[in-house]
């Protein structure tokens, strides 16, 4: 007698997505595609997705070099908001805040969306200021922002010690209701699969060592006439038309064999989790003066993180004291979490700017674009980038969205430095 | 946390090291006659190695004087140390 009652209600999990190894195929590589996107996380398997459906670009491969999204999209801590301060910032998160609120359909696959607000604190009067100024230019450019007192600031998360005797006292926060999580591994899964069924080659273990040039920027070509006809890959050789870097932490490691310098330098970050708990923490909680944010996972694990580790690094791992400062910090703000077992921590490599904003957009080959620096923020971004990289692929014109990106940026001084408004970025 | 040797005090814990970025950015001696692109070049740009990288440290809370390191961004691994003006700091071309 062992047959479950038709009433019976699905059992946790049920709901489940398909394992990855049925979503996708494993296709030998072909020896030249229209477009060769380099890097299968987030921004590469996007930017695929987009060409396929907004653009019927088919004739297109992903390169990755280890296992698709390994990399900073399986590390990161899924924080999605767009309360950016320049309007260049502004304008680029919140197209992609736009897309995720109908992503799920769009995909055809869960991703756990689920938009339950970030709380940015303020702990100074100078933070006081900066956040109002912050939430006044959010509201001017359309995106939800609020101003809240210490006393609201608990409304929302009664766990969050808001009394005036810590070292830092929370002094009042920005709130914007629809930023949140998603689940990450299921939005690259989601993006993979329907790019693949689009007729897109997401090639794995496939790392690009160096490219084929037809004069060579290095070897004094005049900029623009300079082209990249081939990728050669631990896999052979492989023909592209377009060439479109997504790889992250490593963008610069295959820049520098094109001869073009860019201001990008790699840094881990960490982040960590605590055991499972049961639900109680209802928001995202950012400090960027104490230098901690929270949230807990759908299946109850506390996820933090912090800056980045100061110096550069490819390892993907950090230093322990920085995860003791960031622990100091959590256990100050959230006295409940004294007692949390940790339970695993990692890090990524992220690649940083000095303006603390992305470098996207043309290089002086001229059949290739660039999209890197996101640094510790770029996964909040995934549709929005991957839907204005496709568009200026496709059109040949750069999407007005990521314009200001320009790597010129750092020769003319159009900087848009979010350093005053992020500070710590996510 | 790893051991950093100081080349003035010794192996000392990590947090009491401050990272001074790419070493030997000098600044220009004709500051005047920079184009944008080379003063954009001076103040933004540096190199981003993986693998060994000659770069500045300062030990903040020991004898607060700056050194160069030779480290490994793939490892973490400090390659060797050197005073400032002393021994010139070679990259191992082997492992470049
Ligand atoms: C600990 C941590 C926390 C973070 N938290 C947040 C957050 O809360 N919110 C947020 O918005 N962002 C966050 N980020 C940043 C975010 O993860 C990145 O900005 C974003 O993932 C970068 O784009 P991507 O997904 O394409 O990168 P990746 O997933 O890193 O994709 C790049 C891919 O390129 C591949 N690759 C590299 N070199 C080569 C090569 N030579 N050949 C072939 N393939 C190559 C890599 O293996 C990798 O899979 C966090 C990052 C980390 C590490
Ligand atoms: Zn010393």
């Amino acid at each position: 007698m062992s047959s479950t009652t038709a009433t019976a209600a699905d059992p946790p999990g049920a709901d489940l997505p398909e394992h990855p190894d049925f979503l996708w195929h494993n296709p030998e590589p072909k020896r030249s595609y229209d477009v060769v996107i380099i890097g299968g996380g987030g921004h590469g398997l996007a930017t695929a997705h987009y060409l396929v459906r907004n653009h019927g670009i088919t004739n297109v491969a992903v390169l990755e070099k280890g296992w698709l999204a390994g990399g900073n999209m399986a590390r990161n801590t899924t924080l999605i908001r767009s309360n950016y301060l320049w309007d260049a910032s502004a304008a680029i998160y919140e197209h992609a805040l736009k897309l995720w609120e109908g992503l799920e359909d769009d995909l055809g696959y869960p991703i756990l969306f689920s938009q339950r607000g970030v709380l940015n604190l303020a702990h100074t009067e100078q933070d006081v200021r900066d956040s109002v100024r912050r939430v006044e230019a959010n509201k001017l450019n359309g995106i939800d922002a609020e101003y809240l007192g210490p006393d609201d600031v608990a409304k929302i998360c009664p766990i969050l010690n808001v009394s005036d005797d810590i070292r830092y006292p929370v002094l009042g926060a920005t709130y914007q209701p629809r930023a949140g999580i998603a689940k990450h591994d299921y939005v690259a899964w989601g993006f993979a699969r329907r790019a693949d069924a689009g007729g897109v080659d997401l090639i794995q273990d496939c790392e690009v060592l160096d490219f084929v040039t037809e004069g060579s920027v290095e070897d004094g070509a005049a900029e623009g006439t300079a082209r990249v006809t081939g990728i050669r890959t631990t896999r052979g050789d492989i023909a592209c038309g377009q060439v479109a870097l997504c790889a992250a932490g490593h963008t610069s490691t295959l820049l520098d064999r094109l001869g073009v310098r860019t201001p990008l330098q790699s840094h881990p970050l960490q982040a960590l989790v605590s055991e499972l708990l049961e639900p109680v923490h209802p928001t995202i909680v950012m400090s960027n003066a104490v230098h901690v944010y929270v949230s807990q996972a759908h299946k109850g694990e506390l996820v933090m993180g912090a800056g980045v580790d100061s110096y550069n690094g490819y390892g993907q791992r950090g230093a322990f004291h920085i995860i003791e400062r960031q622990m100091a910090a959590a256990v100050e703000l959230f006295p409940i979490f004294a007692r949390a077992h940790l339970l695993r921590s990692w890090a990524g490599i992220v690649d940083v700017t000095p303006d603390a904003s992305p470098i996207v957009g043309r290089t002086p080959y001229a059949n290739v674009l660039v999209n890197s620096g996101w640094g510790t923020g770029g996964f909040k971004v995934t549709p929005g980038l991957g839907w204005c990289l496709a568009h200026t692929i496709a059109t040949g014109e750069l999407h007005p969205l990521i314009e200001p990106f320009a790597l010129d940026r750092f020769v003319t001084g159009a900087l848009v430095d979010e350093h005053g408004a992020a500070g710590v970025a996510h | 946390m790893q051991l950093i040797t100081c080349p003035w005090c010794g192996p000392r814990e990590e947090l009491e090291f401050h990272y001074g970025g790419q070493a030997d950015v000098r600044y220009p001696d004709n500051p005047q006659e920079l184009t944008d692109e080379q003063w954009g070049h001076f103040v933004f740009f540096r190199d981003n190695p993986k693998g060994p990288f000659a770069e500045r440290w300062v030990h903040s809370a020991g004898c607060r004087r700056w050194f160069i390191a030779i480290r490994d961004t793939r490892t973490h691994q400090f390659l060797s140390v050197h005073r400032i003006g002393e021994d010139q700091p070679q990259i191992p071309e082997a492992t470049r």
